[in-house]
């Protein structure tokens, strides 16, 4: 038996270890470790409730609006208000923004760098991987085609947020009654074809066909008949490289998926659905957020007097340095007691996209259909923000008035490009103040 | 001459790094190139993973790889109890805090990137449950990890570039005015800020500003009048040049339609009010532009109130122009 300690992890957001137990050449255990512990559960009682829109954007810079849009619907929920529909659009612009710059960043910044290893350089495609995917910074190599390409491509895509938030990542203009930035004709006409500049890229270079083209795969036969033509591709090339690489054996999950559904349309439906998917079943169960918890047994965290995980809304954030056999400072969350995945792959699952439901039953979810379902996401993103633009009617409300109640508790429910996200508050008057 | 950057994080979000990325270039690799800077190693960036990160850091240590700059992201986790546990460098079972602390005796340059590094920041509000502090502040407090005195090898006290987060050219135009060797003690200001940015308050260059002079102000959000009187703005205080250097093409907080939290400032993240609205006494908000005197303030203010044109008065509670300049010839007659 050897015990083997890696880490750092690079190219994720967020500290990451890993702590694995490997005999006889195989992991016999494997404890995930998050080194770091910022306490942001604890930061906010007793703030004012409109502080948490400062705030807890600043939980991460990578899915900084996605958490402003759970901080907003969380106290919109307190609230019991409605936001007006130019509100909706622009909130869902500004998160469809920013999930598509994750999915981008992911692809060609922190994950297909990967590929670029020495270890890989016998392999066929391993020179045209480094040509279009070696890292920004690495010292003596000169960084990938592509990736310079996309890198320059995102920092452009996000002036749409200098628009429509006023900057990225933490903007503030995400409130519980709609956007704090109502937006002119002009200006929706010109994010339009910053829309359109994106797409003209995304078309060339990464998918190599229309988008709706691949938002229309519908099988793995249909997946493998378009890698033939839109061979050049980045998600081509890609799919060789994840076939020789074995990635679609590679890292599949629990099989159980849970979406929290994300951008809410005119008529009240998310543009992607809610739910859970249970792969094995193949079927799609609805989503009960009382049945989620979070785990502290490994954990530097107190657990309950009874050692019961607990829900969020009754969760404890206290911390014990010296507990025996805890290894991370992170909760583990679970559904119904199990262990379930997020990400782009589930929000397709849940949303039923035919070729991710496909894929997910051939192989399972692996590395390969995480991937594929980024990707996916990204070509079944942009055409949504087209609508929502032309959907804009300036000079109509785009943010509704509040009020507080004394006593409220709220939930907003979102999705960030990496997965479901989730604020829960509590408050109480003493001036409206948050008591969790 | 290459200027070589080794960039770590801590008690942060990673938005520095996210901001940095949306620097205003058609190529950043070239644009780093070209002003003479190498990332040694970064978070976000670099191909090097697991031991071969260790292997770059344990180099700089002995000696055998100079470093010119360290970058810190994210604030320095001194808990629980000063052990430094909150945040241990993955793989090493060392706490950041002490891997700062080395490299920091050794780099020519320590750059503190972000609030978080420079003062505490965020990552330091309400109880400070994770002890967080910055490299050489705690809040406006000199101290920090490496305390009041520390210099780096060349001379300077750690560069703070404040900002949550910090915008991509404020950090890019320090590390290249490093590389250049152009800049010096006298271009930081009292809290060691690049003057370049640090020097001009949010306030200057804001499109609210014909709603700022007559004191015609914004109520809620959407407004498009002057979010200092009832909105918490505090642009008029606060050190960056955020309505001059715009973000990300055409953006601000205040153009975004919410207030300057001044997020350049130490001690930002705990105002003792709330951030979205002005605390007042008397009806007149605690916290006045910088430079002026109360009284005149007052006094102005009451006349600009008075004085205020229907068009501004009306355009300040709309959420779009509803009067529009009166159009006249402005020749001569």
């Amino acid at each position: 038996m050897s015990r083997l300690i890696v880490g750092p992890f690079n190219r994720v957001e967020g500290d990451l270890e890993v702590q694995l137990e490997v005999h006889e050449g195989r992991v016999r255990e494997a404890r995930v470790n998050a080194p770091m512990y910022r306490g942001f559960e604890t930061m906010l009682v007793g703030r004012d409730p409109m502080d948490v829109l400062t705030i807890v954007p600043r939980i991460c810079g990578i899915c900084s609006v996605s958490q402003s849009v759970a901080a907003a619907r969380a106290l919109a929920d307190a609230a019991g208000v409605q936001v007006p529909l130019n509100g909706l659009h622009a909130i869902n612009l500004m998160l469809a923004c920013e999930s598509l710059a994750d999915h981008l960043t992911h692809f060609y910044v922190f994950f297909m760098p990967d590929f670029t290893r020495a270890c890989y350089s016998t392999r066929p495609w391993f020179a045209e991987a480094q040509r279009r995917f070696a890292a920004i910074g690495s010292v003596g190599k000169s960084p990938g085609v592509h990736a310079r390409q996309a890198l320059a491509a995102r920092a452009r895509w996000f002036e749409l947020m200098g628009t429509l938030g006023g900057k990225w990542p933490h903007t503030g203009s995400v409130s519980p009654g709609g956007s704090a930035r109502a937006l002119d004709r002009s200006e929706c006409l010109r994010m339009l074809v910053r829309v359109r500049e994106m797409r003209g890229l995304l078309e060339q270079t990464l998918f190599g066909c229309p988008l709706e083209e691949v938002t229309a795969l519908d099988s793995l036969r249909a997946l493998e008949a378009w890698q033939a033509h839109a061979g050049g591709s980045d998600m081509a090339f890609f799919l060789q490289i994840a076939a020789d690489a074995g990635l679609d054996k590679l890292g599949a999950g629990p099989m159980l998926y849970l979406s929290y559904g994300a951008y809410p349309q005119d008529h009240g439906q998310l543009a992607l659905a809610q739910g859970v998917w249970d792969a094995a079943q193949a079927r799609c169960l609805p989503l009960d957020t009382w049945r989620i918890t979070e785990d502290a047994h490994s954990a530097w965290l107190a657990s309950d007097a009874g050692g019961q995980a607990l829900h969020p809304a009754q969760g404890l954030t206290v911390v014990q340095p010296d507990k025996p056999g805890a290894y991370t400072w992170n909760k583990a969350p679970r559904l119904d007691g199990a262990v379930i995945e997020t990400g782009a792959i589930a929000r397709q699952l849940v949303d039923g996209h035919p070729l991710i439901r496909a894929a997910v039953a051939a192989r399972g979810g692996t590395v390969s259909t995480r991937v594929l379902a980024r990707l996916l996401e990204i070509a079944r993103i942009l055409p949504m923000m087209e609508q929502w633009l032309m959907a804009l009617k300036p000079h109509e409300p785009f943010h509704a008035a509040h009020t507080l109640p004394d006593h409220a508790s709220g939930v907003g429910l979102t999705e960030a490009a990496r997965g479901a996200l989730g604020t829960g508050c509590a408050l109480t008057k003493g001036a409206s103040r948050i008591t969790r | 001459m290459t200027l070589n950057v080794l960039w770590l994080q801590s008690g942060g979000c990673g938005g520095c790094s996210m901001s940095l990325l949306c620097a205003d270039t058609p190529d950043f690799a070239s644009m780093l190139r070209s002003s003479g800077i190498e990332l040694l190693w970064h978070p976000s960036l670099s191909l090097e993973s697991g031991a071969q990160v260790l292997d770059i850091l344990d180099r700089i240590l002995d000696g055998s790889q100079t470093l010119d700059v360290l970058c810190l992201e994210g604030a320095v986790l001194r808990g629980p109890h000063d052990t430094g546990r909150f945040h241990v460098l993955a793989g090493t079972g060392v706490p950041m805090m002490d891997w700062v602390r080395r490299l920091s005796q050794v780099a020519r340059h320590v750059v503190a990137v972000g609030s978080c590094a420079a003062w505490g920041g965020i990552s330091a509000t309400g109880s400070n449950p994770a002890q967080a502090c910055g490299l050489q502040y705690e809040d406006e407090h000199p101290g920090g990890l490496l305390g009041k005195d520390f210099r780096s090898r060349g001379g300077l006290p750690v560069i703070n570039i404040a900002g949550c987060p910090t915008h991509p050219s404020w950090v890019t135009d320090t590390l290249m005015a490093l590389a250049a060797q152009q800049l010096d003690a006298q271009d930081l200001d009292t809290f060691n800020r690049p003057r370049f940015y640090a020097d001009q308050l949010v306030h200057h260059g804001c499109s609210r500003n014909e709603y700022y002079e007559f004191k015609a102000s914004a109520e809620k959000p959407t407004d498009l009048g002057c979010l200092m009187e009832h909105m918490g703005c505090k642009g008029t205080q606060a050190h960056a040049d955020c309505n001059i250097r715009l973000w990300n093409g055409e953006g601000s907080c205040t153009r975004g339609g919410y207030a300057c939290v001044s997020c350049t400032e130490p001690g930002f993240q705990s105002p003792g009010h709330a951030f979205h609205y002005t605390p007042k006494l008397a009806g007149i908000p605690i916290g006045l532009p910088t430079d002026m005197p109360k009284a005149w303030f007052v006094a102005l203010a009451s006349l600009s109130k008075s004085a205020t044109p229907k068009r501004v008065k009306l355009n300040a509670v709309s959420d779009h122009l509803v009067v529009t300049p009166a159009s006249r010839k402005t020749g001569r007659r």
